[in-house]
C-alpha cells in the first residue's frame, strides 16, 4: 500500500493515469507527447520512462509487447485497497 | 536554401516505393540507379514541386538498431501533414496500414501514427 501511495503522490504519475483512462494503450512516444501537449509537462523521455516504471512496481500499469511496438496499459485493481481502507465501513484496511 | 530532399531510411526500397505510392499515395519523381541501390525520391501529388522524399537503404549497421529503438517506444520516424486525419486515418486502416496510435487531439494539434511496413513509425498530423 505504500508503494500505491508513493507512486500516486507525482503529478506528473497521475496525469499518465488520467490519460491512460482516456485510451488504454499507449506508447512511451504518446505518453510523452499527451503530457506536454495536454498537461504542459515538458519532462524528459528518460524521465516519463522512470515514472513508468514507479507506476508498474506498485502495479497501476503494466506494459505488453505486441510485435516490435511496447504498449502501456492501466490496471486500476490496486486502487481498490484506498476504497477498501476508507470508503468501506467495517472493513479493516491493511498496510500502513 | 531551401529543404529539397528528407528522407526515411527503409529495409527495402522497391517494398517501400510500393508501400509509399500505392498506400499512401505519393508520386515517384526521381528513380535513378546508383550501384547496388536508387536514388528514389517522391512527391506528394498535392504539390509535385514541393520536397521530396527520399526512400534511403538502412544498410548502415547503426541504422536499424536505431529504428528498432525508436519503434519500440512508439517514436515515428517523421511526420507528414494531412488536411483530415480521421478520414486518412479510416482510409489507410481499410488498406490494411496497422497504427500504433489512432487519432488523438493533441491541443492545437490531432495526431496518428502507423507502422511503414519498412521499419518505421510515421506520424501524421492535421493542424
Amino acid at each position: 500500500m505504500a508503494d500505491l501511495f508513493e507512486a500516486l503522490v507525482a503529478p506528473a504519475r497521475r496525469a499518465i493515469l488520467d490519460e491512460l483512462c482516456e485510451r488504454d494503450g499507449q506508447t512511451l512516444f504518446e505518453i510523452c507527447a499527451r503530457l506536454a501537449m495536454k498537461h504542459g509537462l515538458n519532462h524528459t523521455r528518460q524521465a516519463i520512462s522512470q515514472h513508468l516504471d514507479v507506476l508498474e512496481a506498485a502495479g497501476l500499469i503494466s506494459t505488453r509487447r505486441e510485435g516490435r511496438y511496447k504498449f502501456h496499459d492501466l490496471n486500476k485493481a490496486p486502487l481498490s485497497a484506498i476504497v477498501d481502507r476508507w470508503l468501506k465501513p467495517g472493513r479493516k484496511g491493511e498496510g500502513s | 536554401m531551401k529543404i529539397v530532399v528528407t528522407s526515411v531510411l527503409v529495409d527495402d526500397q522497391e517494398k517501400a516505393l510500393r508501400f509509399y505510392t500505392e498506400k499512401l499515395g505519393f508520386v515517384k519523381k526521381h528513380d535513378v540507379p546508383m550501384g547496388e541501390f536508387r536514388w528514389l525520391t517522391l512527391v506528394s501529388p498535392e504539390n509535385a514541386e514541393g520536397t521530396e522524399l527520399l526512400l534511403e537503404p538502412d544498410q548502415h549497421p547503426a541504422a536499424r538498431p536505431f529504428k528498432q529503438a525508436l519503434v519500440e517506444d512508439g517514436i515515428p520516424y517523421t511526420s507528414f501533414g494531412v488536411a483530415n486525419i480521421q478520414a486518412e486515418y479510416d482510409r489507410l486502416c481499410a488498406a490494411g496500414v496497422q497504427f500504433t496510435q489512432p487519432p488523438v487531439a493533441m491541443g492545437p494539434v490531432t495526431t496518428a501514427v502507423f507502422d511503414d511496413t519498412c521499419g518505421n513509425l510515421i506520424q501524421i498530423a492535421q493542424q
